[in-house]
Protein backbone atom coordinates (compact mmCIF):
# COMPACT_ATOMS: atom_id res chain seq x y z
CA UNK A 1 0.00 0.00 0.00
CA UNK A 2 1.12 3.28 -0.72
CA UNK A 3 1.07 7.19 -0.95
CA UNK A 4 3.69 10.00 -1.85
CA UNK A 5 3.44 12.95 1.15
CA UNK A 6 6.14 14.82 1.70
CA UNK A 7 8.83 15.00 4.49
CA UNK A 8 12.33 16.08 4.47
CA UNK A 9 14.70 13.25 5.48
CA UNK A 10 17.81 14.00 3.42
CA UNK A 11 19.09 17.35 2.79
CA UNK A 12 19.22 18.72 -0.58
CA UNK A 13 22.75 17.84 -2.13
CA UNK A 14 24.39 21.18 -3.07
CA UNK A 15 26.63 20.06 -5.44
CA UNK A 16 26.38 20.77 -9.47
CA UNK A 17 25.52 18.23 -11.52
CA UNK A 18 27.13 17.01 -15.02
CA UNK A 19 24.38 18.93 -17.85
CA UNK A 20 25.58 16.33 -19.98
CA UNK A 21 25.54 13.04 -17.50
CA UNK A 22 22.45 14.57 -17.08
CA UNK A 23 21.07 15.14 -20.50
CA UNK A 24 21.69 11.39 -21.10
CA UNK A 25 20.24 10.30 -18.33
CA UNK A 26 16.44 11.68 -19.38
CA UNK A 27 17.45 11.00 -22.87
CA UNK A 28 17.64 7.11 -21.40
CA UNK A 29 14.34 7.26 -19.78
CA UNK A 30 12.46 9.19 -21.65
CA UNK A 31 13.27 6.08 -24.09
CA UNK A 32 11.64 3.81 -21.65
CA UNK A 33 15.30 2.46 -20.16
CA UNK A 34 15.20 1.16 -16.82
CA UNK A 35 17.32 2.72 -14.42
CA UNK A 36 19.73 0.02 -12.02
CA UNK A 37 21.25 0.86 -8.88
CA UNK A 38 24.54 1.52 -9.88
CA UNK A 39 23.92 3.87 -13.04
CA UNK A 40 24.61 7.47 -12.20
CA UNK A 41 21.80 9.29 -11.92
CA UNK A 42 21.23 12.73 -11.04
CA UNK A 43 20.40 13.78 -6.93
CA UNK A 44 17.01 14.87 -6.87
CA UNK A 45 15.98 11.29 -8.63
CA UNK A 46 18.01 9.58 -6.06
CA UNK A 47 16.46 11.26 -3.26
CA UNK A 48 12.96 11.38 -4.60
CA UNK A 49 13.36 7.68 -4.73
CA UNK A 50 14.20 7.02 -1.56
CA UNK A 51 11.55 9.25 0.11
CA UNK A 52 8.86 7.48 -1.90
CA UNK A 53 10.67 4.12 -1.79
CA UNK A 54 11.12 4.11 1.69
CA UNK A 55 7.65 5.69 3.04
CA UNK A 56 6.20 2.90 0.74
CA UNK A 57 8.15 0.48 2.50
CA UNK A 58 7.48 1.73 5.96
CA UNK A 59 3.90 2.19 5.33
CA UNK A 60 3.80 -1.73 4.42
CA UNK A 61 5.62 -2.71 7.90
CA UNK A 62 3.16 -0.14 9.64
CA UNK A 63 0.34 -1.30 7.67
CA UNK A 64 1.00 -4.36 9.45
CA UNK A 65 0.01 -3.07 12.91
CA UNK A 66 -3.42 -2.15 12.48
CA UNK A 67 -4.37 -5.72 10.34
CA UNK A 68 -2.76 -7.62 13.30
CA UNK A 69 -5.30 -6.68 15.48
CA UNK A 70 -7.63 -8.85 13.91
CA UNK A 71 -5.14 -11.90 13.21
CA UNK A 72 -6.19 -13.77 16.46
CA UNK A 73 -9.79 -12.59 16.26
CA UNK A 74 -10.39 -13.41 12.80
CA UNK A 75 -13.73 -15.54 13.26
CA UNK A 76 -13.29 -18.86 11.57
CA UNK A 77 -10.03 -20.95 10.68
CA UNK A 78 -10.25 -20.26 7.28
CA UNK A 79 -10.14 -16.52 7.67
CA UNK A 80 -7.22 -16.97 10.17
CA UNK A 81 -5.48 -18.61 7.67
CA UNK A 82 -6.56 -15.71 5.20
CA UNK A 83 -5.36 -13.06 7.32
CA UNK A 84 -1.93 -14.43 8.64
CA UNK A 85 -0.60 -14.97 4.69
CA UNK A 86 -1.82 -11.43 3.89
CA UNK A 87 -0.51 -9.34 6.93
CA UNK A 88 2.64 -12.12 6.05
CA UNK A 89 3.06 -10.65 2.43
CA UNK A 90 2.30 -6.75 3.84
CA UNK A 91 5.55 -7.62 5.82
CA UNK A 92 7.27 -9.14 2.92
CA UNK A 93 6.62 -5.81 0.65
CA UNK A 94 8.22 -3.49 3.33
CA UNK A 95 11.09 -5.72 3.27
CA UNK A 96 11.35 -5.98 -0.53
CA UNK A 97 11.10 -2.03 -0.70
CA UNK A 98 13.58 -1.07 2.11
CA UNK A 99 16.64 -3.26 0.54
CA UNK A 100 15.27 -1.28 -2.79
CA UNK A 101 15.58 2.20 -0.79
CA UNK A 102 18.74 0.90 1.40
CA UNK A 103 20.97 0.19 -2.08
CA UNK A 104 19.83 3.76 -3.19
CA UNK A 105 21.20 5.34 0.49
CA UNK A 106 24.08 3.77 0.59
CA UNK A 107 26.00 6.43 -1.33
CA UNK A 108 24.61 8.86 1.48
CA UNK A 109 25.98 6.62 4.14
CA UNK A 110 22.66 5.64 5.49
CA UNK A 111 20.90 2.11 6.16
CA UNK A 112 17.85 0.60 7.61
CA UNK A 113 18.68 1.52 11.16
CA UNK A 114 18.44 5.37 9.75
CA UNK A 115 15.27 4.74 8.29
CA UNK A 116 13.94 2.76 11.67
CA UNK A 117 15.16 5.76 13.65
CA UNK A 118 13.80 8.38 11.37
CA UNK A 119 10.41 6.51 11.64
CA UNK A 120 10.59 7.27 15.53
CA UNK A 121 11.61 10.18 15.44
CA UNK A 122 8.61 11.36 12.88
CA UNK A 123 10.99 12.41 9.69
CA UNK A 124 10.04 9.29 7.90
CA UNK A 125 6.06 9.36 7.57
CA UNK A 126 4.09 6.73 6.93
CA UNK A 127 0.92 6.34 5.02
CA UNK A 128 -2.31 8.21 6.29
CA UNK A 129 -4.56 4.66 6.08
CA UNK A 130 -2.55 3.28 9.09
CA UNK A 131 -3.17 6.11 11.18
CA UNK A 132 -6.50 4.98 12.01
CA UNK A 133 -8.15 2.63 14.54
CA UNK A 134 -9.78 -0.26 13.48
CA UNK A 135 -13.16 -1.03 15.88
CA UNK A 136 -14.71 -4.22 14.32
CA UNK A 137 -13.90 -7.52 12.08
CA UNK A 138 -15.14 -5.45 8.68
CA UNK A 139 -12.76 -3.41 9.57
CA UNK A 140 -10.04 -6.17 8.24
CA UNK A 141 -12.25 -6.48 5.55
CA UNK A 142 -12.84 -2.70 4.13
CA UNK A 143 -8.71 -3.07 4.30
CA UNK A 144 -8.76 -5.66 2.37
CA UNK A 145 -10.99 -4.80 -0.19
CA UNK A 146 -11.07 -1.04 -0.31
CA UNK A 147 -7.37 0.08 1.10
CA UNK A 148 -5.65 -2.24 -0.65
CA UNK A 149 -7.86 -1.65 -3.72
CA UNK A 150 -6.79 2.05 -3.63
CA UNK A 151 -2.91 0.64 -3.00
CA UNK A 152 -3.35 -1.70 -6.30
CA UNK A 153 -4.18 1.23 -8.55
CA UNK A 154 -1.73 3.91 -7.34
CA UNK A 155 0.68 1.02 -7.67
CA UNK A 156 -0.23 0.36 -11.09
CA UNK A 157 0.39 3.76 -12.23
CA UNK A 158 4.09 3.12 -11.09
CA UNK A 159 4.42 -0.61 -13.32
CA UNK A 160 6.69 1.03 -15.64
CA UNK A 161 8.71 3.22 -13.31
CA UNK A 162 12.08 4.34 -14.62
CA UNK A 163 13.87 2.54 -11.55
CA UNK A 164 14.11 -0.87 -12.45
CA UNK A 165 14.22 -2.02 -8.93
CA UNK A 166 11.36 -0.34 -7.98
CA UNK A 167 9.40 -1.07 -10.91
CA UNK A 168 10.27 -5.03 -10.74
CA UNK A 169 9.26 -5.00 -6.89
CA UNK A 170 6.16 -3.85 -7.95
CA UNK A 171 5.19 -6.24 -10.25
CA UNK A 172 5.63 -8.60 -7.44
CA UNK A 173 3.85 -6.95 -4.72
CA UNK A 174 1.11 -5.56 -7.18
CA UNK A 175 0.36 -9.43 -8.34
CA UNK A 176 0.03 -9.82 -4.64
CA UNK A 177 -2.02 -7.22 -3.61
CA UNK A 178 -4.63 -8.48 -6.14
CA UNK A 179 -5.11 -12.04 -3.96
CA UNK A 180 -5.54 -9.29 -1.05
CA UNK A 181 -7.90 -7.27 -2.62
CA UNK A 182 -10.14 -10.85 -3.22
CA UNK A 183 -9.62 -11.97 0.45
CA UNK A 184 -10.78 -8.73 1.69
CA UNK A 185 -13.54 -9.05 -0.97
CA UNK A 186 -14.55 -12.08 0.59
CA UNK A 187 -14.80 -11.01 4.20
CA UNK A 188 -17.01 -7.59 2.69
CA UNK A 189 -19.32 -10.32 0.57
CA UNK A 190 -19.93 -12.75 3.58
CA UNK A 191 -20.82 -9.55 6.04
CA UNK A 192 -22.92 -8.17 3.24
CA UNK A 193 -25.05 -11.57 3.04
CA UNK A 194 -25.04 -11.86 6.81
CA UNK A 195 -27.61 -11.03 9.42
CA UNK A 196 -28.56 -7.52 10.20
CA UNK A 197 -25.75 -6.75 12.51
CA UNK A 198 -23.36 -7.86 10.09
CA UNK A 199 -24.63 -5.69 7.71
CA UNK A 200 -24.83 -3.03 10.36
CA UNK A 201 -21.18 -3.65 11.19
CA UNK A 202 -20.04 -3.61 7.31
CA UNK A 203 -21.81 0.07 6.95
CA UNK A 204 -20.23 1.58 9.73
CA UNK A 205 -16.92 0.41 8.82
CA UNK A 206 -17.36 2.00 5.22
CA UNK A 207 -18.47 5.06 7.02
CA UNK A 208 -15.44 5.38 9.33
CA UNK A 209 -13.05 4.34 5.93
CA UNK A 210 -14.65 6.85 3.52
CA UNK A 211 -12.26 10.03 4.29
CA UNK A 212 -9.47 7.88 5.23
CA UNK A 213 -9.79 6.49 1.42
CA UNK A 214 -9.95 9.52 -0.56
CA UNK A 215 -6.96 10.94 1.15
CA UNK A 216 -4.88 7.81 0.57
CA UNK A 217 -4.59 9.27 -3.28
CA UNK A 218 -2.99 12.73 -1.41
CA UNK A 219 -4.47 16.42 -2.65
CA UNK A 220 -5.18 17.25 -6.05
CA UNK A 221 -2.57 20.15 -6.58
CA UNK A 222 0.23 21.08 -3.74
CA UNK A 223 -1.87 24.43 -3.64
CA UNK A 224 -4.09 22.37 -1.33
CA UNK A 225 -1.43 20.71 1.77
CA UNK A 226 1.47 23.78 0.84
CA UNK A 227 3.58 21.10 -1.20
CA UNK A 228 3.66 18.38 -3.98
CA UNK A 229 6.13 15.73 -5.35
CA UNK A 230 3.67 14.95 -8.35
CA UNK A 231 5.01 17.04 -10.96
CA UNK A 232 8.79 15.59 -10.04
CA UNK A 233 7.75 11.74 -9.54
CA UNK A 234 6.30 12.47 -13.13
CA UNK A 235 8.84 14.53 -14.57
CA UNK A 236 11.69 11.19 -13.46
CA UNK A 237 8.79 9.09 -15.20
CA UNK A 238 8.18 7.33 -12.03
CA UNK A 239 4.55 7.45 -11.78
CA UNK A 240 1.66 8.65 -14.59
CA UNK A 241 -1.23 9.58 -13.58
CA UNK A 242 -2.00 12.52 -11.06
CA UNK A 243 -3.64 12.09 -7.77
CA UNK A 244 -7.05 13.06 -8.87
CA UNK A 245 -6.77 10.83 -11.89
CA UNK A 246 -6.02 8.09 -9.56
CA UNK A 247 -8.84 8.79 -6.64
CA UNK A 248 -11.07 9.12 -9.84
CA UNK A 249 -10.06 5.50 -11.35
CA UNK A 250 -10.45 4.04 -7.71
CA UNK A 251 -14.45 6.08 -7.43
CA UNK A 252 -14.79 4.32 -10.87
CA UNK A 253 -14.16 1.34 -9.96
CA UNK A 254 -15.21 1.21 -6.30
CA UNK A 255 -18.16 2.96 -5.77
CA UNK A 256 -20.40 1.10 -8.17
CA UNK A 257 -19.42 -1.87 -6.23
CA UNK A 258 -19.99 -0.79 -3.16
CA UNK A 259 -23.71 0.88 -4.52
CA UNK A 260 -24.42 -2.85 -5.59
CA UNK A 261 -24.18 -4.34 -2.03
CA UNK A 262 -26.90 -1.88 -1.02
CA UNK A 263 -24.65 -0.07 0.94
CA UNK A 264 -23.88 3.80 1.16
CA UNK A 265 -20.99 6.31 1.45
CA UNK A 266 -21.09 9.34 4.25
CA UNK A 267 -21.65 11.65 1.18
CA UNK A 268 -25.05 12.53 -0.51
CA UNK A 269 -23.37 14.36 -2.68
CA UNK A 270 -20.98 11.30 -4.08
CA UNK A 271 -22.38 10.94 -8.11
CA UNK A 272 -21.48 10.38 -11.15
CA UNK A 273 -21.31 13.33 -13.50
CA UNK A 274 -21.61 12.40 -17.18
CA UNK A 275 -21.45 15.75 -18.70
CA UNK A 276 -17.87 15.82 -17.15
CA UNK A 277 -17.15 12.01 -17.00
CA UNK A 278 -15.83 12.20 -13.55
CA UNK A 279 -17.18 11.75 -10.11
CA UNK A 280 -17.90 14.49 -7.92
CA UNK A 281 -17.60 14.23 -4.14
CA UNK A 282 -17.17 16.03 -1.54
CA UNK A 283 -13.47 17.12 -0.36
CA UNK A 284 -12.34 15.33 2.56
CA UNK A 285 -10.55 17.22 5.51
CA UNK A 286 -7.44 18.17 4.63
CA UNK A 287 -6.30 19.49 7.17
CA UNK A 288 -6.80 16.94 8.88
CA UNK A 289 -4.67 14.66 6.22
CA UNK A 290 -1.65 17.23 7.03
CA UNK A 291 -2.32 16.68 11.04
CA UNK A 292 -2.81 12.49 10.21
CA UNK A 293 0.66 11.87 8.16
CA UNK A 294 2.25 14.30 10.58
CA UNK A 295 1.72 11.40 13.11
CA UNK A 296 -1.02 13.39 15.06
CA UNK A 297 -3.75 10.83 13.93
CA UNK A 298 -5.94 8.65 16.27
CA UNK A 299 -3.89 5.97 16.47
CA UNK A 300 -0.44 7.45 15.58
CA UNK A 301 1.17 7.73 18.55
CA UNK A 302 0.09 3.87 19.92
CA UNK A 303 0.95 2.34 16.51
CA UNK A 304 4.61 3.86 16.73
CA UNK A 305 4.89 3.11 20.44
CA UNK A 306 4.68 -0.74 19.20
CA UNK A 307 7.61 0.33 16.89
CA UNK A 308 9.73 1.86 19.58
CA UNK A 309 9.20 -1.04 21.97
CA UNK A 310 10.28 -3.60 19.56
CA UNK A 311 13.11 -1.67 18.66
CA UNK A 312 14.22 -0.77 22.58
CA UNK A 313 13.11 -4.44 23.69
CA UNK A 314 14.99 -6.44 20.98
CA UNK A 315 17.96 -4.01 21.23
CA UNK A 316 19.84 -7.12 22.94
CA UNK A 317 19.11 -9.18 20.28
CA UNK A 318 20.47 -6.99 17.67
CA UNK A 319 23.59 -6.76 20.12
CA UNK A 320 24.27 -10.40 19.62
CA UNK A 321 22.91 -10.45 16.28
CA UNK A 322 26.14 -8.12 15.88
CA UNK A 323 29.27 -9.45 13.55
CA UNK A 324 31.50 -8.56 16.70
CA UNK A 325 29.27 -9.93 19.50
CA UNK A 326 30.26 -13.72 18.67
CA UNK A 327 32.02 -15.36 21.28
CA UNK A 328 35.10 -17.69 20.70
CA UNK B 1 -1.67 -54.70 14.33
CA UNK B 2 -4.60 -53.71 12.08
CA UNK B 3 -4.45 -50.33 10.55
CA UNK B 4 -7.93 -48.27 11.02
CA UNK B 5 -8.75 -46.66 7.75
CA UNK B 6 -11.75 -44.46 8.31
CA UNK B 7 -13.59 -42.35 11.22
CA UNK B 8 -16.32 -45.28 11.21
CA UNK B 9 -13.90 -47.52 12.41
CA UNK B 10 -12.76 -45.74 14.97
CA UNK B 11 -16.04 -44.96 16.33
CA UNK B 12 -16.52 -48.89 16.41
CA UNK B 13 -14.24 -49.22 19.44
CA UNK B 14 -15.05 -47.17 22.40
CA UNK B 15 -11.67 -47.21 24.03
CA UNK B 16 -10.30 -46.91 20.39
CA UNK B 17 -11.78 -44.11 20.13
CA UNK B 18 -11.46 -42.06 23.32
CA UNK B 19 -7.70 -42.42 23.47
CA UNK B 20 -7.60 -41.23 19.61
CA UNK B 21 -9.66 -37.95 19.97
CA UNK B 22 -7.59 -37.27 23.27
CA UNK B 23 -4.10 -37.52 20.84
CA UNK B 24 -5.57 -35.52 18.19
CA UNK B 25 -6.63 -32.19 20.78
CA UNK B 26 -3.30 -32.38 22.03
CA UNK B 27 -2.11 -32.20 18.54
CA UNK B 28 -4.65 -29.56 17.78
CA UNK B 29 -4.59 -27.82 21.28
CA UNK B 30 -0.81 -27.27 21.30
CA UNK B 31 -0.49 -25.97 17.36
CA UNK B 32 -3.78 -23.59 18.16
CA UNK B 33 -1.81 -21.69 21.52
CA UNK B 34 1.79 -22.01 19.82
CA UNK B 35 0.33 -20.51 16.74
CA UNK B 36 -1.58 -17.54 18.60
CA UNK B 37 1.34 -16.52 20.76
CA UNK B 38 3.51 -16.21 17.52
CA UNK B 39 0.91 -14.33 15.92
CA UNK B 40 0.97 -11.77 18.95
CA UNK B 41 4.52 -11.29 18.00
CA UNK B 42 3.76 -9.44 14.39
CA UNK B 43 5.44 -6.50 13.91
CA UNK B 44 7.59 -6.84 16.89
CA UNK B 45 10.24 -9.33 16.15
CA UNK B 46 14.02 -8.45 16.36
CA UNK B 47 13.73 -7.62 12.61
CA UNK B 48 11.69 -7.86 9.74
CA UNK B 49 13.16 -10.60 7.97
CA UNK B 50 12.00 -12.30 11.42
CA UNK B 51 8.88 -10.88 10.98
CA UNK B 52 8.31 -12.30 7.48
CA UNK B 53 10.07 -15.88 8.76
CA UNK B 54 7.92 -16.14 12.32
CA UNK B 55 4.93 -15.10 10.53
CA UNK B 56 5.28 -18.11 7.80
CA UNK B 57 5.69 -20.61 10.84
CA UNK B 58 2.99 -19.05 12.58
CA UNK B 59 0.30 -19.35 9.89
CA UNK B 60 1.76 -23.02 9.08
CA UNK B 61 1.15 -23.64 12.72
CA UNK B 62 -2.25 -22.61 12.33
CA UNK B 63 -3.02 -24.81 9.18
CA UNK B 64 -1.56 -27.81 11.38
CA UNK B 65 -4.50 -27.28 14.12
CA UNK B 66 -6.52 -26.78 11.44
CA UNK B 67 -5.46 -30.57 9.98
CA UNK B 68 -6.14 -31.62 13.77
CA UNK B 69 -9.43 -29.80 14.29
CA UNK B 70 -10.54 -31.78 10.85
CA UNK B 71 -9.41 -35.13 11.92
CA UNK B 72 -12.19 -34.35 15.02
CA UNK B 73 -14.25 -32.87 12.62
CA UNK B 74 -14.38 -36.42 10.72
CA UNK B 75 -14.54 -38.30 14.02
CA UNK B 76 -17.92 -36.34 14.67
CA UNK B 77 -16.40 -34.35 17.79
CA UNK B 78 -18.30 -30.99 16.00
CA UNK B 79 -17.34 -28.52 13.37
CA UNK B 80 -13.62 -27.40 13.01
CA UNK B 81 -14.29 -23.92 13.34
CA UNK B 82 -16.48 -24.76 16.80
CA UNK B 83 -13.58 -27.06 18.55
CA UNK B 84 -11.11 -24.18 17.78
CA UNK B 85 -13.32 -21.18 19.12
CA UNK B 86 -16.29 -22.97 20.89
CA UNK B 87 -14.98 -25.18 23.77
CA UNK B 88 -13.82 -23.55 27.15
CA UNK B 89 -10.29 -23.50 28.65
CA UNK B 90 -11.18 -26.70 31.00
CA UNK B 91 -11.83 -29.03 28.02
CA UNK B 92 -8.05 -27.75 26.62
CA UNK B 93 -5.74 -30.33 26.26
CA UNK B 94 -2.61 -27.82 25.25
CA UNK B 95 0.43 -28.12 27.61
CA UNK B 96 0.70 -25.29 29.82
CA UNK B 97 3.65 -24.15 28.86
CA UNK B 98 2.94 -23.13 25.44
CA UNK B 99 -0.05 -20.93 27.00
CA UNK B 100 2.49 -18.35 28.78
CA UNK B 101 1.93 -15.27 27.69
CA UNK B 102 4.99 -13.40 25.69
CA UNK B 103 5.97 -11.01 28.33
CA UNK B 104 4.20 -7.96 30.20
CA UNK B 105 1.41 -6.12 28.14
CA UNK B 106 -0.72 -7.54 25.34
CA UNK B 107 -0.45 -7.57 21.53
CA UNK B 108 -1.51 -4.37 21.25
CA UNK B 109 -0.69 -2.33 23.49
CA UNK B 110 3.06 -1.80 25.40
CA UNK B 111 4.31 -5.71 24.74
CA UNK B 112 7.02 -5.60 26.32
CA UNK B 113 7.73 -9.67 24.75
CA UNK B 114 10.92 -11.27 25.72
CA UNK B 115 12.49 -12.91 22.16
CA UNK B 116 14.61 -15.43 24.44
CA UNK B 117 11.69 -17.09 26.15
CA UNK B 118 10.11 -17.30 22.37
CA UNK B 119 12.86 -18.28 20.86
CA UNK B 120 13.43 -21.00 23.90
CA UNK B 121 9.59 -22.27 23.83
CA UNK B 122 9.56 -22.34 19.56
CA UNK B 123 12.88 -24.64 19.54
CA UNK B 124 11.66 -27.04 22.47
CA UNK B 125 8.12 -27.17 21.03
CA UNK B 126 9.48 -27.70 17.81
CA UNK B 127 11.47 -30.20 18.55
CA UNK B 128 9.29 -32.15 20.36
CA UNK B 129 6.22 -31.65 17.70
CA UNK B 130 9.10 -33.45 15.03
CA UNK B 131 9.54 -36.39 17.61
CA UNK B 132 5.32 -36.58 18.18
CA UNK B 133 4.62 -36.73 14.57
CA UNK B 134 7.45 -38.81 13.45
CA UNK B 135 5.22 -41.39 15.76
CA UNK B 136 1.85 -40.18 14.42
CA UNK B 137 2.88 -41.03 11.02
CA UNK B 138 3.40 -44.72 11.61
CA UNK B 139 -0.06 -44.38 13.76
CA UNK B 140 -2.46 -47.28 13.85
CA UNK B 141 -5.04 -44.20 12.49
CA UNK B 142 -3.97 -43.94 8.90
CA UNK B 143 -5.87 -40.41 8.80
CA UNK B 144 -3.84 -39.29 11.60
CA UNK B 145 -0.60 -41.04 10.19
CA UNK B 146 -1.11 -39.64 6.96
CA UNK B 147 -1.79 -35.74 8.67
CA UNK B 148 1.30 -36.27 10.36
CA UNK B 149 3.56 -37.31 6.87
CA UNK B 150 2.33 -34.39 5.34
CA UNK B 151 2.92 -31.97 8.06
CA UNK B 152 6.18 -33.37 8.20
CA UNK B 153 7.20 -31.86 4.86
CA UNK B 154 7.19 -28.86 6.16
CA UNK B 155 7.63 -28.56 9.80
CA UNK B 156 11.63 -29.52 9.96
CA UNK B 157 12.02 -26.15 8.81
CA UNK B 158 9.90 -24.23 11.08
CA UNK B 159 12.38 -26.50 13.84
CA UNK B 160 15.76 -25.82 11.55
CA UNK B 161 14.66 -21.76 12.00
CA UNK B 162 14.49 -22.11 15.34
CA UNK B 163 17.66 -24.08 15.76
CA UNK B 164 19.47 -21.41 14.30
CA UNK B 165 18.24 -18.91 16.50
CA UNK B 166 18.87 -20.61 20.07
CA UNK B 167 22.55 -21.72 18.39
CA UNK B 168 23.11 -18.07 17.24
CA UNK B 169 21.92 -16.36 20.52
CA UNK B 170 23.79 -19.12 23.07
CA UNK B 171 26.75 -18.07 21.27
CA UNK B 172 26.40 -14.73 20.96
CA UNK B 173 27.04 -12.58 23.87
CA UNK B 174 26.80 -13.26 27.30
CA UNK B 175 23.69 -10.68 28.11
CA UNK B 176 22.10 -13.35 25.53
CA UNK B 177 23.89 -16.53 26.99
CA UNK B 178 22.37 -16.08 30.16
CA UNK B 179 18.87 -14.87 29.13
CA UNK B 180 18.37 -18.00 27.19
CA UNK B 181 20.01 -20.03 30.01
CA UNK B 182 17.28 -18.41 32.43
CA UNK B 183 14.35 -18.92 29.99
CA UNK B 184 15.78 -23.07 29.15
CA UNK B 185 15.94 -23.77 33.09
CA UNK B 186 12.30 -22.43 33.77
CA UNK B 187 11.34 -24.11 30.69
CA UNK B 188 12.61 -27.56 32.47
CA UNK B 189 10.58 -26.69 34.98
CA UNK B 190 7.47 -26.07 33.42
CA UNK B 191 7.40 -28.30 30.35
CA UNK B 192 6.94 -31.24 30.96
CA UNK B 193 3.18 -32.18 30.55
CA UNK B 194 4.22 -30.90 26.63
CA UNK B 195 6.03 -33.92 26.75
CA UNK B 196 3.11 -36.59 27.70
CA UNK B 197 0.19 -38.19 26.65
CA UNK B 198 -2.36 -37.27 29.47
CA UNK B 199 -4.76 -39.79 31.25
CA UNK B 200 -4.69 -42.55 28.60
CA UNK B 201 -1.23 -42.89 27.27
CA UNK B 202 -1.73 -46.46 28.37
CA UNK B 203 -4.38 -46.74 25.87
CA UNK B 204 -2.89 -44.82 23.26
CA UNK B 205 0.16 -46.81 23.14
CA UNK B 206 -1.98 -49.96 23.48
CA UNK B 207 -3.75 -49.36 20.65
CA UNK B 208 -0.80 -48.23 18.44
CA UNK B 209 -1.90 -45.08 18.05
CA UNK B 210 1.44 -43.60 18.87
CA UNK B 211 4.87 -44.57 21.08
CA UNK B 212 5.31 -44.91 24.24
CA UNK B 213 5.39 -41.70 26.27
CA UNK B 214 9.07 -42.51 27.57
CA UNK B 215 10.48 -43.12 24.35
CA UNK B 216 9.34 -39.66 22.92
CA UNK B 217 10.13 -38.22 26.00
CA UNK B 218 13.66 -39.83 25.86
CA UNK B 219 14.07 -38.81 21.95
CA UNK B 220 13.24 -35.75 22.55
CA UNK B 221 16.10 -34.73 25.10
CA UNK B 222 18.39 -36.70 23.02
CA UNK B 223 17.29 -33.89 19.97
CA UNK B 224 17.52 -31.47 22.16
CA UNK B 225 21.22 -32.02 23.85
CA UNK B 226 22.47 -32.86 20.42
CA UNK B 227 21.75 -29.07 19.53
CA UNK B 228 22.46 -27.11 22.29
CA UNK B 229 25.52 -29.47 23.46
CA UNK B 230 24.19 -29.69 27.31
CA UNK B 231 20.20 -30.27 29.28
CA UNK B 232 19.81 -28.01 32.50
CA UNK B 233 20.85 -30.01 34.85
CA UNK B 234 17.35 -29.80 37.00
CA UNK B 235 14.77 -32.41 36.93
CA UNK B 236 11.48 -31.84 34.47
CA UNK B 237 8.84 -30.21 36.19
CA UNK B 238 5.26 -28.79 35.15
CA UNK B 239 5.12 -26.14 37.70
CA UNK B 240 1.99 -24.70 35.61
CA UNK B 241 0.04 -27.62 36.15
CA UNK B 242 -0.87 -30.08 34.14
CA UNK B 243 -2.68 -29.36 30.38
CA UNK B 244 -3.07 -32.48 29.32
CA UNK B 245 -5.54 -33.42 32.64
CA UNK B 246 -7.01 -30.50 31.04
CA UNK B 247 -5.67 -27.88 33.99
CA UNK B 248 -5.25 -24.14 32.71
CA UNK B 249 -3.73 -20.85 34.15
CA UNK B 250 -5.25 -17.63 33.43
CA UNK B 251 -3.55 -16.82 30.35
CA UNK B 252 -5.25 -19.35 28.41
CA UNK B 253 -8.32 -17.29 29.18
CA UNK B 254 -6.80 -14.32 27.99
CA UNK B 255 -6.03 -16.12 24.65
CA UNK B 256 -9.40 -17.75 24.43
CA UNK B 257 -11.12 -14.34 24.92
CA UNK B 258 -9.22 -12.70 21.95
CA UNK B 259 -9.11 -16.12 19.75
CA UNK B 260 -12.77 -16.54 20.01
CA UNK B 261 -14.47 -12.66 20.04
CA UNK B 262 -15.68 -12.08 16.94
CA UNK B 263 -16.71 -15.93 16.31
CA UNK B 264 -19.06 -16.10 19.57
CA UNK B 265 -20.65 -12.46 19.13
CA UNK B 266 -22.78 -14.66 16.94
CA UNK B 267 -22.15 -18.19 16.31
CA UNK B 268 -24.92 -18.62 13.74
CA UNK B 269 -23.55 -16.25 11.27
CA UNK B 270 -21.48 -16.98 8.21
CA UNK B 271 -18.40 -15.35 8.52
Amino acid sequence: MYNLVEHGIYSENEQKEDPEKYEEFMARIEAGEKIEADDWMPDEYRQTLIKLISMHGISEIMGALPEKEWVPKAPTLKRKLGIMAKVQDEMGHGQLLLRVAEDLMAPYGKDRGDLMRDLLEGKLKFHNVFHMPTKTWADAGVIGWLVDGAAIISQTNMLDASYGPYQRALQRICAEEVFHAQHGEAIVMALAEGTKEQRAMLQDAVNRWWSALLMFFGPASASTTGSSKQEVTTKYRIRKSSNEELRQAFLDKYLPRVFALGLTVPDETAHYDEDKQKWIYKQPDWTEFKKIISNNGPRSKERLRLREIAYENNSWVREALAPTAAMS
Amino acid sequence: MNLVETPAEAQKNQSYYNALVELLYQFADDDFIVSFRGSEWLGLAPHIEEDVAFSSITQNTMGHAFLFYQLLEDLGEGSADSLAHDRSASERRNAVYFEKVNGKGTYVEEPYYDWALTVVRQFLYETFKKVKLQAASRSSYEPLAHTAQKILMEQPYHLAHWKMWITQLHGATEEARMRIHSRLEEAWREILDALELGPLAEEMERQKLIKKEKDLQEEWQQSVEETLGFLPNIPLGKNLGNGRAKQHTKDLEQALATLTEVYVSDREAVW
